[in-house]
């Protein structure tokens, strides 16, 4: 058989080497064939490996690539694993990911950094198919931290500006929290099974003899894990700032794969959550959380990126609440059908950036779609897309979570439902309030900026007509059903049933309603939102201020840390008692050498009198000892 | 007797050498320390009756005629120059 899956990591990271290496010498042109065509050829080679799969009838096809350490019989192996679930993964990683990188060739043409962007692009790349195709948690978890290196060298990838520097450290930070709980994850894992291929460890607890050790208390450690990487509440702090980045990069890693790869990180390990109902129901309850409150905060952010950035987070929570109540295959529809829209939203927005000369904040946009025609129809498709109104692809995937998180038997509850639908109610106005201050209406840009107005090149707009077509038709493909022999979906409580076709109605008449709620507001001149603000100044200021997280954690953590490194470590510890007691041992030195070379005076009758005394005491002394 | 002569020699020498600060009193000085030795050892050879130290007492001739021959010329020059004669005091700035 032939090393397909080791192709299909290995193909990014040359493209990374070349470009890393060479870029900057042989071109741009050069720069872009490669950057481009790797990944493509990638997403060929996943392509072949799905047909395979299919001609397979689904069975998993496993390389081993290379045995890092064979220790006392237990093997360390850097292994691929290619089932349905890595399929759908890969597809979108390579999928999604070509068509990023044909859309920089345009956004970014006129960086000076072309070959060095790419670079880090394709290393991303190759990290996330490392963090997909992997067998064992172990080369998950060396993508999984390969991940956060390219994501911090993107978003810090404008490094001048000291602002988004530090943007990327504090993406890399936060993230090492959560990274902190998946080691200990995989640590007791490893005690318990005695293996860390994540088959093996589904089949061990599928067994009738479960393993000894909490299913709970795994699922937990690595839930914090996902937390990080997937900006949940508490350390969803990071991916807002995360938005300093080139927009296609905040489309690639920080809405359509990387963020996503917690929540294939748990789809994966289904095995554990399935015997850890503990653990589930607080994934449910932090998706929830972390959905509602991100999309209460997209409502007044002013920042086009922003207002996407909590839509992911937002977003992201809906997995996770699928995942809380046992859907596993449902979390990764969505998935998969937010990485189209949330990818096509995000370009949309680079290409509004764009055209207006890099301004951000809608507030000075507005009639935008008479301008740039083609960028609008996209980037409301994917906005219908994402507010779930039928038939596009977002209505699927979202309809289903909210089903089951009203009616599944593994944790479903009227609580969760009623939280996620206000969350929808939510998600559809914000949208179409975004798409309303940017596109419609009377046009509020300065004049200068409105005479620059321009509509993107072909590479830009080609990949946003493509991705709007995969929002809008991409629901049909029933992943769901796709994933079932390996990820099962929870049984509905029978009691519940009949009202399927109910709530699915009132998802649509949700969807609309936020459409209806936004046009209101926001149609004319905007002034009913105006005076909504001004009733309720206080909501208003916790909602733009983003419920004053940052603030807290500056205060009740950052600070605190900051003045025990200063008082404690540093002026304390090191300054005062180790450097203290080096420079003391120094003075010391130095003044017993100043007296005693006071005695080398010169004169040769003091140093037979000294050599005098010297004989007289050493004789009497070995006269006593000897 | 012999043995309290060469302890009274060494004294007389080793004091006229921390004391006196004339170069050349402080030379014979030390020819004294090394003629109070050569009397002690040539007084146990005698008691013991091995030529041991007779043998040791030509040795040390050797040495100190090999130190006289480069101090005598060093003193000489000392009392040509200009700086201070024969005074060892003059010379406390060659410590270093």
């Amino acid at each position: 058989m032939r090393p397909l899956l080791t192709l299909i990591v290995l193909l990014p990271l040359a493209g990374f080497l070349l470009n890393g290496i060479a870029g900057n010498r042989l071109g741009k042109r050069f720069v872009s064939v490669v950057g481009c065509g790797l990944p493509i050829l990638a997403f060929a080679a996943a392509i072949q490996c799905l047909i395979d799969l299919t001609a397979a009838g689904g069975s998993p096809r496993i390389e081993i690539a290379y045995t890092w350490a064979d220790i006392a019989g237990s093997k360390f192996e850097i292994a691929f694993y290619f089932d349905r679930l890595t399929a759908v993964m890969a597809l979108i990683v390579t999928g999604v990911g070509s068509l990023i990188h044909l859309y920089s060739m345009g956004y970014m043409k006129d960086d000076a950094s072309y070959a060095r962007y790419f670079a880090y692009l394709n290393l991303f790349l190759f990290f996330m198919l490392l963090l997909v195709l992997g067998r064992s948690l172990l080369v998950l978890f060396v993508g999984w931290e390969g991940v956060g290196l390219a994501s911090y060298l993107l978003i810090g990838f404008w490094f001048e500006d000291p602002d988004k520097a530090r943007a990327g450290k504090k993406a890399f930070i936060t993230n090492r929290i959560g990274d902190a709980g998946f080691l200990l994850g995989m640590f007791v894992l490893y005690q318990a099974l005695g293996t860390l291929d994540m088959d093996r460890i589904n089949t061990a607890f599928m067994a009738t003899t479960a393993p000894a050790v909490s299913a709970s208390l795994v699922g937990i450690l690595l839930f914090i894990g996902a937390t990080g990487k997937s900006a949940q509440i508490p350390l969803h702090v990071w991916l807002p700032d995360a938005m300093a980045g080139p927009t296609p990069v905040s489309a690639l890693i920080h809405a359509a794969t990387m963020v996503t790869a917690g929540v294939y990180l748990v789809a994966r390990l289904s095995g554990i959550y399935l015997h850890a109902p503990e653990a589930s129901a607080v994934i449910a309850a932090i998706g929830a959380a972390t959905a509602f409150f991100a999309a209460t905060i997209a409502v007044v952010q002013t920042d086009i990126k922003k207002v996407l950035a909590y839509s992911t987070i937002s977003q992201l929570g809906f997995m996770f609440v699928a995942l809380g109540v046992g859907a596993y295959g449902v979390a990764i529809f969505h998935l998969y059908t937010h990485a189209f829209f949330k990818a096509c939203l995000f370009l949309g927005a680079g290409s509004v950036i764009h055209a207006l000369g890099g301004e951000q904040d809608i507030r000075k946009m507005g009639g935008l779609a008479r301008r740039i025609p083609i960028t609008f129809v996209t980037f409301a498709v994917a906005t219908a897309a994402i507010a779930g109104i039928p038939p596009l692809a977002g209505f699927f995937s979202k309809d289903e979570i909210l089903w089951f998180a009203f009616a599944s038997s593994r944790g479903g509850a009227v609580l969760l439902y009623v939280t996620m639908a206000t969350t929808a109610l939510l998600t559809a106005f914000y949208m179409f309030r975004l798409l309303w201050l940017t596109f419609l209406g009377g046009s509020r840009m300065t004049h200068e900026v409105e005479h620059h107005v321009h509509e993107s090149p072909v590479s830009m707009t080609g990949v946003l007509v493509v991705l709007a077509v995969l929002s809008s038709i991409g629901g049909f493909l029933s992943i769901p059903h796709y994933l079932e022999p390996l990820l099962p979906m929870p049984e509905a409580v029978p009691a519940l049933e009949h009202l399927e076709t109910p709530l699915l109605v009132l998802s649509i008449v949700i969807a609309f309603a936020g459409l209806a709620l936004a046009a209101y507001l926001y149609g004319g001149d905007g002034a009913r939102a105006t005076a909504l603000q001004r009733r309720f100044p206080g909501l208003h200021r916790v909602l733009s201020g983003k419920y004053f997280v940052d603030e807290a954690y500056d205060r009740f953590i950052e600070r605190p840390l900051y003045w025990i490194s200063d008082r404690v470590f540093l002026r304390l510890s090191d300054r005062a008692l180790i450097d203290g007691s080096l420079h003391g041992l120094a003075a010391l030195g130095r003044r017993t050498a100043g007296g005693l070379s006071r005695i080398q005076n010169g004169q040769l009758h003091l140093y037979a009198l000294l050599v005098l005394i010297g004989i007289v005491f050493s004789l009497a002394w070995s006269w006593r000892h000897v | 007797m012999l043995i309290a002569t060469s302890w009274g020699l060494f004294a007389l020498g080793l004091v006229g050498v921390i004391v006196r600060r004339n170069v050349l009193i402080m030379l014979m000085c030390m020819e004294l320390m090394l003629n109070g030795v050569n009397l002690s050892l040539v007084a146990f050879a005698q008691q013991t009756a091995t030529s041991a130290g007779a043998v040791l007492v030509f040795l040390v001739f050797v040495v100190a005629t090999a130190e006289i021959a480069i101090a005598i010329p060093i003193v000489l020059l000392l009392a040509r120059g200009k700086r201070g004669g024969l005074d060892l005091g003059a010379y406390a700035d060659l410590k270093g």
